[in-house]
């Protein structure tokens, strides 16, 4: 369960990124966040990973207070969150297997049983073939599908995706989001950023929020 | 307890994969912590090979009265009952004119010269061990024998003890100051490496913290290279010495045949060289730590 309540965001300089913002989303429930470049989407899902701190404000995520949270707690909460970060952030230094490996060795498991659950997440993202090669290779729907691996391998409950479609075409755009809705159908909770709910396929059943200028549009 | 095991194990793997990685950057600054290791190491040895050498000669200060020449039987036994009623002597030993000579014939080559002799040279002498070993109770014995009118001279045996004490307090002196210096050294080059690769893993540090890395997880793997890298320049300097002994000694031999005295060096003992592994390890683990905890802070997601 995600719980915002009148969370406000200002940056040093004075520029208000989130005003008063109001919601809550219920376990296993699909949501998207649409608004302009600049609109705040990005600001509201670093907030719930603890990325940044609102000004003011409570937010709850899974029955912690995010905003009142210990650094030294902050880890723990983001092991519980699967997220698809805006820039990827994928290792290039390593294989395809060990970008998704990480998770698993940040939180302790044996070499032996986090195999079994890379394979896994690798083999729902379709990438399974290529798990020894390096990301430099893929392709950026690919890529978006390592990050998207690496986002799951933990078993999440709650799965955050800053605009996991940019840059790539219609065919892989709706590829991307039938994943993301597979992970909805088992239960976990999706909140997905995206520019414009152009993008969604009109028969789209999903709750919208729309961010206007760091305000929830009602 | 699995994971933290887990998490060390990985930390080490990760931190020795890093060492390799960069075989000879590695190699240079382990040769590097371990030249600068071995000269204060081997001023150690050495000072502790001249402790034991000095050691093997007298253990207890000792003085030597030399009667004089016209001294009969009767004189001495006066002077041994006078020698009882010292209470600062614990024990002394009479060594007549004759036993010198015969002692002298014994041990050194001079033998033949000793026997051209017509007429034995040498004074009837008492050896006092003394009870005080402080220099300055010592003194005032040797000063009061040596106005009885039968000591010819009275000689401090530890007189050249002292002085040579004196010298190797100002050589462990030396010791300290110099492992200050350069364990100093040791701290920088540890905090150069790790804040390089720092650097080098700035991505791979704001993932990992992204995703659930505590700020434990992160530090690990750079202390345990700083504490392997430590290890290894330890040891390094440890050989290096090791090689320098050898060499010494293979010189030595020649000196001992020419002079027939027993005299060669010895490397560190088990617990010095223990002591000095764990040293070296410490003072990586410092400069890593220092390192980490002034530039990890800055790689903020």
């Amino acid at each position: 369960m995600i719980s915002f309540s009148n969370v406000y965001k200002r940056y040093p300089n004075g520029y208000e990124a989130l005003k008063n913002i109001v919601f809550t989303i219920k376990q296993g429930e699909m949501v998207f966040i649409t608004g302009h470049s600049g609109a705040g989407k990005s600001t509201l899902l670093r907030l719930i990973g603890a990325i940044e701190r609102p000004t003011t404000g409570g937010i709850i995520v899974n029955n912690h207070n995010v905003s009142k949270l210990k650094n030294r707690a902050i880890p723990f909460l983001r092991r519980n969150l699967g997220m698809v970060f805006q820039g990827q952030k994928i290792l290039f230094d390593r294989s395809v297997f060990d970008n998704v490996l990480l998770p698993l060795q940040i939180c302790g498991f044996d070499h032996w049983s986090a195999t079994g659950r890379v394979r896994a997440a690798l083999d729902k993202v379709g990438l399974l073939g290529k798990e020894k090669v390096l990301p430099i290779t893929l392709s950026g729907g690919e890529r978006q599908r390592l990050c998207i691996a690496r986002a799951v391998v933990n078993r999440p409950s709650i799965l955050i995706a800053d605009e996991p479609t940019a840059y790539l075409d219609a065919g892989y755009t709706r590829d991307i989001m039938n994943m993301f809705k597979s992970f909805h159908q088992v239960g976990v909770t999706v909140l997905i950023a995206i520019p414009d709910a152009g993008l969604l396929e009109s028969s789209h059943k999903y709750r919208i929020l729309a961010l206007n200028h760091g305000e929830l549009a009602t | 307890m699995n994971t933290w095991l887990f998490h060390h194990w990985h930390a080490f793997f990760l931190a020795l994969r890093r060492l390799a990685g960069a075989p000879l950057a590695s190699l240079l600054n382990i040769t590097v912590i371990g030249v600068a290791f071995s000269l204060p190491t081997g001023v150690y040895m050495l000072l502790g090979n001249i402790q034991t050498f000095s050691g093997q000669i007298s253990g207890v200060p000792q003085l030597s009265v030399y009667l004089k020449l016209d001294t009969d039987k009767t004189a001495i036994k006066k002077l041994e009952s006078h020698l009882k009623q010292y209470p600062q002597i614990a024990s002394f030993q009479f060594i007549s004119k004759d036993k010198a000579l015969k002692q002298l014939k014994q041990k050194s080559e001079l033998a033949d010269t000793v026997n051209s002799l017509t007429k034995n040279p040498l004074p009837d002498a008492f050896v006092i061990n003394a009870k005080s070993v402080s220099p300055e109770a010592l003194e005032q014995l040797r000063a009061e024998i040596q106005k009885w009118p039968e000591s010819e001279h009275v000689q401090l045996d530890s007189a050249w003890m002292e002085r040579l004490n004196v010298l190797l307090k100002l050589g462990q002196l030396a010791v300290l100051i110099l492992t200050a210096l350069l364990s100093f050294a040791l701290i920088v080059v540890t905090f150069n490496t790790i804040r390089l690769q720092i650097l080098t893993k700035c991505d791979e540090i704001e993932v990992s913290k992204l995703i659930g890395a505590t700020s434990n997880f992160i530090r690990r793997p750079f202390l345990y290279f700083g504490a392997i890298q430590g290890v290894a320049g330890g040891a390094i300097a440890w050989l290096i010495i090791a090689i320098v002994i050898n060499l010494i000694n293979s010189e030595l031999t020649n000196l001992v045949q020419l002079y027939a005295v027993d005299l060669h060096l010895y490397h560190l003992s088990f617990e010095d060289s223990i002591s000095l592994l764990l040293f070296s390890s410490w003072l990586g683990w410092a400069g890593a730590w220092l390192s980490v905890a002034s530039h990890l802070w800055q790689i903020e997601p």
